[in-house]
């Protein structure tokens, strides 16, 4: 066990990775010389050689498409989008190709794409998105948010050995803020399983990736302010979530909110809250609250950006008023 | 400005032997191409009756150049064949029962009812599922080049896209990863003149497709299309040159569309002067004559030839109509794999 940074933990899971499995491979562009955008790559090609540290020229379609390609052959593709904002020039191979295969012609596509997401740096409209609403929409595919650095490592172990193509959010202000125990060794996470981040009575907040941290700031400040316990509930993955997790976690509190740092309308937390609506009416004391970022593309300028993305008093705000329905 | 390079015509018994064909090569690929034209003739026959849903697509006049290309590649190869190429399905050994089945949407049908018509492919003879947006499988075969690079294997890869693709940035960005690493690809357009009613002129302002070739890196040959020896000895020495190391070749193959882009389209913006001369140049009919002219095909061996295609495409038909349709139950089977899956030679 040793205290990592969430950056250094996907470095040593695809490391590991790439020393265990010879058919693992990595390609995007400036991984290899550079070591990648935010270093998640840095000492790669040195170790493992060009062959499997792939500097590509500037072409999602082109890196997502070679990487099913040679999934088809065999390989353990790993690409990385330098920013997850520019996956949208890769959606026709995701959502057209690798997503569907399996259905229709039963070949398995084994490919992960990295994704650095999320706002909070003036990254503006291109530099900053949470993409993965689009892509949960998307039959075929599978989706992990981690949220600690024991998640990030664990959930790319797991990612490159599923047989389906995945896509591995990994949020960017997490990077080198979130430091955690990551145990050594083999320590893939089964996807599909929530993490209860904290226990609590009161209320639920049901929430992935760096949305943990703030849902944590506001329930402090709850517990100091009333004595509200709120329980939190890290999803780790989106496709597929973990809806007896989440449901039990209702049963429990009978109050719920929704966090996402995505944009609201048709963001991931409509189809919680909708489960929520459908699976668990009975046992709810309030109607289920989303705490989304607005309908908006996300802004430049620092108050823009702050008054964009979900804060820790936007969300004790919502624990208050859902406290006292 | 044409900068490609044009391929002259194979026309003699020695530039047969110099492309590496003997005399049963020869009649395999005259079979072939009947195999095709037939299956595709049958199946415009089973749509009118109602046995095919949707819709229904066909290559006609594009069987040399799919049958030229796919005779060209080596059992190691792998290729992502579109919508006119049913002679590399038919090549590389996919049955014909089970094309037939594909179009109707049985459970016997390379996609089992769950995609229709040409949207089809046996992994297991190298041949990767084409999806409706084309040119998107050029990349995915640039992958699997790359997947030959890094484990040093001498197989190569053959993309194909259409005319109307080629104006697509897939095209743009599969070819450009494929010349900056020198990877053993083949890059096939099928120019059949018509993007669905979209002609040349439309699609590109360049004189031939394969002049984009160059900007890759890369060469680029215009070929006869209907002609499937040039085409062959043009694919041969495209995929032995990238299987030595030598990187990507273009080939545009140029034929006419002879039919709709599907069978409700009855092309009526395609001039019939341009047709009447295309047919003069019917690839089965040419490659028969050819034969002929050569003494490798006799009368009597001609007519063993269709009456055993024939026999073959109809207990095919046959065979695929007593395959069932789909249960129901099946509808949300397969959308994730398992890992077990993965335990296959294919994926080892």
């Amino acid at each position: 066990m040793a205290i990592k940074t969430y950056l250094q933990a996907i470095s040593d899971g695809l490391r590991e990775e790439m020393r265990r499995d010879q058919r693992v491979f990595l390609i995007g562009e400036d991984i290899g010389v550079y070591g990648g955008a935010f270093k998640v790559t840095q000492g790669f090609q040195q170790e493992f050689g060009e062959d499997r540290v792939i500097d590509s020229p500037l072409s999602e379609t082109a890196i997502t498409g070679a990487c099913t390609g040679a999934a088809l052959m065999g390989m353990r593709p790993v690409c990385e989008m330098q920013f997850s904002d520019f996956v949208s020039c890769a959606f026709d191979q995701l959502v057209t190709v690798a997503a569907k295969q399996h259905y229709r012609v039963g070949t398995p596509v084994p490919i992960v794409v990295r994704l650095p997401s999320g706002g909070g740096f003036s990254g503006g409209p291109f530099h900053s998105q949470n993409p993965e609403g689009f892509f949960a929409h998307c039959p075929g595919l599978k989706i992990a948010c981690p949220a600690t650095p024991a998640d990030a490592k664990g959930l790319i172990l797991s990612a490159i050995r599923d047989p389906n193509p995945v896509l591995y959010f990994e949020h960017k202000h997490l990077y080198r803020r979130i430091k955690g125990e990551v145990p050594d060794g083999d320590t893939a996470v089964e996807f599909g399983k929530a993490r209860v981040h904290q226990e609590g009575s009161d209320l639920s907040i049901i929430t992935y990736g760096a949305m943990v941290y703030t849902a944590e700031e506001a329930a402090k400040a709850a517990a100091e302010q009333d004595g509200t316990s709120v329980e939190i509930i890290d999803l780790r993955t989106i496709t597929p979530w973990d809806r007896e997790a989440v449901l039990a976690s209702v049963a429990k509190t009978s109050k719920v909110i929704v966090l996402h740092e995505d944009t609201h309308t048709s963001g991931f937390g409509a189809e919680i809250a909708a489960t929520i609506a459908e699976e668990a009416f009975e046992t709810l004391d309030a109607p289920v609250m989303r705490i989304t970022a607005p309908d908006t593309p996300v802004p430049f300028s620092p108050p823009l950006e702050k008054a964009y993305l979900p804060q820790p008093g936007d969300v004790l705000a919502g624990i208050e008023r859902l406290a006292a329905y | 400005m044409a900068v490609a390079r044009e391929a002259t015509p194979v026309e003699s018994a020695e530039d047969v032997k110099q492309a590496d064909l003997d005399s049963e090569d020869l009649l395999q690929i005259y079979r072939n191409m009947l195999i095709t034209r037939g299956i595709e003739e049958r199946g415009h026959i089973l749509y009118r009756q109602g046995k095919i849903p949707g819709s229904f697509y066909t290559g006609r006049g594009n069987e040399g150049a799919s049958v030229g290309v796919a005779t060209a590649m080596q059992a190691m190869d792998v290729g992502t064949p579109i919508q006119r190429d049913m002679g590399v399905h038919v090549t590389r050994g996919t049955e014909p029962w089970r094309i037939f089945a594909q179009y109707m949407g049985r459970s016997d049908g390379l996609a089992a009812g769950k995609d229709g018509n040409v949207h089809m492919a046996d992994i297991r003879l190298g041949l990767i599922a084409m999806v409706s947006h084309l040119p998107a499988l050029m990349p995915v075969a640039v992958g699997a080049a790359l997947a030959f690079q890094i484990r040093r294997e001498p197989r190569v890869a053959v993309a194909w896209s259409g005319d109307g693709a080629m104006a697509r940035g897939d095209a743009h960005e599969a070819m450009n990863l494929a010349g900056v690493r020198k990877l053993p690809v083949v890059f096939i357009v099928d120019n059949n003149q018509y993007a669905y009613s979209t002609p040349n002129r439309l699609e590109f302002a360049c004189d031939h497709l394969a002049d984009r070739a160059a900007a890759y890196g890369f060469e680029g040959v215009v070929v006869d299309g209907c002609d499937v020896l040039t085409v062959y000895r043009e694919a041969h020495a495209a995929i032995e040159k990238a299987r030595a190391g030598g990187g990507p070749t273009l080939l545009e193959l140029v034929t006419l569309r002879m039919e709709g882009h599907a069978v409700h389209d009855d092309a009526f913006y395609v001039p019939r002067e341009m047709l009447e001369h295309w047919k003069e140049k019917d690839p089965i009919e040419r490659h028969r004559r050819w034969l002929k002219e050569s003494g490798v095909l006799g009368e009597a061996v001609d007519d063993e030839i269709t009456v055993e295609v024939k026999k073959l495409l109809n207990e095919a038909m046959k065979r695929a109509e007593e395959s069932p349709l789909p249960d129901a139950a099946d509808l949300d089977t397969g959308v994730y794999a398992d890992p077990e899956e993965l335990d296959t030679p294919h994926h080892r």
